[in-house]
């Protein structure tokens, strides 16, 4: 095996920013999910719905920022769902978010079946019609800056979105009352705070973020919708949010580790190294395996994320 | 008394009634508190006391009557329009959040944010909600640390928060709901100080309690509640402990345990060195040694918070020792399981009577053979047997006076005292040698109270061995024939019941007895 060069490490890193970021946008809906209180597996669920969405209203429309943002609504909506059962109707929040992990793909599944002819797999968007790079041509081809920093528009997005929640949460009226529904409700509502409204806003913009992370997987890394594409990167999100701690920082890095594990295992392939490509799939899964078991039980998170608030009427 | 201005009524309540269905919790009960007043609510747990703060507070509509606050009339639908008209109340569990600094718990609600112009941008503006928070702490005496996590700053402080989230509010009128139960004798005196300044500068103060003492010491006013009904409201000067506590009760009660000479037996239980964890993987139990005599009754008084549950727990199999020794009848039970420990004849009236006491959802029958429902005649081959469960139960029930007699009853509907029962009646029966009572009698009112501390007594004068875990000083003095002080996970010092006294006990608790011996050193 040759040596691992400059332009290599450049092509391993920029993978792994691809792949970090759709990652990244369904962990921060888990962060604003979670800080209020809310359990959200649903993120898988959410996540496919925006794909799906996503990479329809961009083959439809000829949009891809259009298809983004559809796709975020999307997952807005089975979010609103899951906060109804949730918060109004304190239901149990992991029952209510498998319900949503069914839903999401059964439903992307049956409209795809409808606008295309019974496939399986939506159309593939024309190359102009994808996720614009905004650093295209500004390096020389194949260069080590080119391969690191020319991605996808939405790659850019996730790390001002990363900042953006992290600023909302620590800096802001809203966030302070966020955090404190999670980790308090009660004291919240002896202060005079909505806590429904405050959940309701914290969940339903945890979906928009998750369908954004599923679009920006279907018009960005891919140019189309299939049944396999989010398989699982939902529930690697959210092992990444409690890696992280619940916090928007924390969760960008443990996101960028999963994304790196995904680029050694696309730059692996590539070389001439015999390693079973089955093997190296599950690289990335093995490696949530492992991070789950030994820092779940350590990692705590907010005091009352996943006990429903309910006001008591005596 | 100098404070108050007796031309004006900031609270008038009148012909207060609160019903839940059929049950009434307040009956037509009138109050009149003037500016600047302390004004306590007197009555037994359940009385109605909080309830009507409730009702003041606008968590709950009363069903008939009225309220004026400040002479005018108005209805208080929600805590928001009580916040409004000045009225602020501290709960007794503090509603504060530990994650949050001080100073983010007192703004929570009210926050302010950094305007530029007329434009709100929704950004927090710390350094002037600092700046805030610590004038008014200064205006009023209340000391807090503003950038301090909450649950890193002591009980007192946390309740010194809840005063200042409330002043942060504009509040004139500050309900304070049991505001000493978590306290030790030195915080209170600090609250009763507190208090004092309060009224001086123009507040008026009312505070739920059921401790006399506190009442004589701080309030000008009592109003006493019993059942639901307004007894009277004296004022506190010229009344005594008694007086109250007979208006409170319906009935005379005496305060002395009647006990008889400790006879003292050999060692029953010997507690050597040991440690124990907290969730945390922290030690909170620190090299525990302790020795349970046969025949005595052995208090040990310390605040909430420093080992106890854990110590407790270790005790009794629930949590890991990590080392040290626990000698029962001469065999080392540490690190066995909690069916062992009890068959080697340790029992144990837990902390949370609700949690580790009962199965809400079982019947009475059932809770009451929880320990031995695998043994004959409660079961056999492994089939229960129903009708021995149950002739065993409708026993236990009269002996114990339990309320209602009906063995078919979910645990979950008795009340606070009958529950009490329930677990009592079941450990007793099993005949220990070593009885655990954890803070056997909070929540209680005073007849369940006495009912409790009977039996204790009982065990101690059949020789048995009782530990008493509480963080009630009244009862530890009232019971016990040694008393152990324990502070930040290790027992201080153990005194003899005769040379004990409440300020003492209280200088121990707070880690005076530690901080000599540093200097000391």
């Amino acid at each position: 095996m040759e040596r691992l060069s400059l332009n290599d490490l450049g092509l391993i890193i920029g993978i792994s920013l691809m792949y970090a970021a759709p990652l990244m946008y369904t962990a921060l809906g888990g962060v604003m999910s979670e800080n209020s209180g809310v359990v959200n597996i649903g993120l898988e669920g959410m996540m496919t719905i925006g794909a799906f969405v996503g990479t329809t209203v961009a083959y439809f429309s000829g949009s891809p920022w259009l298809g983004f943002l559809m796709g975020g609504l999307a997952g807005g909506v089975l979010a609103l769902l899951h906060a109804i059962a949730c918060v109004s109707f304190a239901a149990d929040q992991v029952v209510s978010g498998i319900a949503i992990n069914f839903l999401g793909p059964g439903l992307a599944l049956f409209l795809s079946r409808v606008f295309f002819d019974g496939a399986t797999m939506t159309a593939p968007i024309p190359l102009q019609n994808k996720i614009p790079r905004p650093m295209n041509n500004l390096f020389t081809k194949g260069s080590f800056l080119d391969l690191v920093l020319n991605q996808y528009a939405t790659v850019y997005l996730a790390f001002l979105l990363v900042f953006i929640v992290w600023f909302l949460l620590y800096k802001t009226k809203i966030g302070l009352r966020i955090r404190a529904v999670g980790e308090h409700p009660k004291a919240a509502d002896t202060l005079g705070i909505n806590v429904f409204r405050v959940k309701y806003l914290a969940v339903i913009l945890s979906g928009v973020f998750a369908g954004l992370g599923g679009a920006s997987m279907s018009i960005a890394v891919v140019s189309n919708f299939r049944a396999t594409l989010i398989s699982g990167q939902g529930f690697i999100a959210l092992a990444a949010m409690i890696f992280g701690k619940w916090t928007p920082q924390g969760s960008m890095w443990a996101c960028l580790l999963f994304g790196a594990a995904q680029g050694i295992v696309v730059y692996l392939g590539g070389t001439d190294i015999k390693v079973s490509s089955q093997i190296l799939e599950m690289i990335p899964y093995v490696l949530t395996l492992i991070i789950l078991m030994s820092f779940v039980g350590k990692a705590t998170g907010p005091a009352a994320n996943g006990v429903p608030y309910e006001k008591n009427e005596a | 008394m100098k404070n108050v201005d007796f031309q004006t009524k900031v609270i008038e309540m009148k012909g207060i009634t609160k019903k839940f269905g059929d049950f009434v919790a307040n009956d037509s009960i009138d109050l009149t508190v003037h500016k600047g007043e302390i004004h306590a609510l007197l009555g037994e747990n359940g009385a109605g006391k909080t309830t009507l703060m409730n009702v003041l507070y606008g968590l709950y509509l009363p069903t008939e009557g009225n309220i004026s606050i400040n002479g005018e009339r108005i209805e208080i639908k929600n805590p928001n329009i009580a916040i409004e008209k000045g009225i602020g109340m501290v709960h007794q569990h503090f509603m504060l959040i530990d994650k949050f600094t001080v100073v983010e718990n007192i703004i929570l609600g009210m926050e302010t944010t950094i305007k530029k112009g007329s434009f709100d941008t929704k950004c927090i503006d710390i350094e002037s909600a600092t700046r805030e928070v610590e004038e008014l702490s200064k205006k009023y005496g209340l000391h807090v640390d503003s950038n301090a996590k909450i649950h890193d700053i002591s009980v007192g402080m946390q309740q010194r928060v809840e005063i200042l989230k409330a002043l942060y509010r504009g509040a004139d009128i500050l309900i304070l709901d049991e505001p000493t139960a978590v306290l030790t004798p030195q915080e209170v005196e600090e609250l009763i100080q507190i208090m004092g300044s309060l009224t001086e500068q123009g507040k008026t103060i009312i505070i739920i309690t059921h401790k006399l003492k506190e009442i004589k010491q701080a309030a000008d006013y009592c109003t006493i509640i019993r059942r639901g009904k307004r007894i009277d409201t004296v004022k506190v000067n010229d009344v005594t402990e008694e007086d109250l506590a007979e208006m409170m009760v319906g009935r005379q009660v005496s305060f002395a345990v009647d006990k008889k000479e400790m006879n003292r037996g050999e060692v029953v239980l010997d507690i050597d060195n040991i440690v124990v964890k907290d969730n945390r993987k922290l030690n909170a139990v620190k090299g525990l040694s302790l020795q349970l005599h046969k025949g005595e009754i052995l208090g040990i008084a310390g605040v909430d918070g420093n080992g106890q549950s854990e110590f407790l727990e270790g005790l009794t199999g629930l949590r890991p020792i990590e080392s040290g020794k626990i000698i029962l009848n001469g065999e080392n039970i540490a690190n066995t399981t909690p069916r062992n420990i009890m068959e080697k004849g340790m029992c144990n009236i837990p902390e949370d009577r609700q949690k580790r006491g009962l199965i809400l959802d079982f019947s009475i029958a059932e809770n009451m053979i929880l320990e031995n429902y695998d043994k004959e005649p409660f079961s056999k081959s492994g089939r229960l047997n129903h009708e021995n469960i149950e002739e065993h139960a409708k026993k236990l029930i009269e002996k114990f006076d339990v309320r209602p007699r009906n063995e078919k009853q979910a645990a979950g509907s008795l009340s606070g005292g009958n529950q009490q029962k329930v677990i009592i009646s079941r450990e007793i029966t099993n005949d220990p040698d070593v009885l655990i009572a954890a803070q056997p009698t909070r929540g209680l009112d005073v007849g369940a109270i006495e009912f409790v501390h009977k039996y204790l007594v009982e065990q101690r004068d059949n020789e048995k061995a009782v530990l008493l875990v509480s963080f009630e000083l009244d009862e530890i003095l009232n019971l016990s024939d040694r008393i152990a002080v324990i502070y930040n996970g290790k027992i201080v010092d153990i005194l003899d019941r005769k040379d004990a006294d409440e300020k003492k006990l209280g200088y121990l608790m707070a880690g005076g007895g530690v901080d000599d011996e540093k200097k000391q050193a």
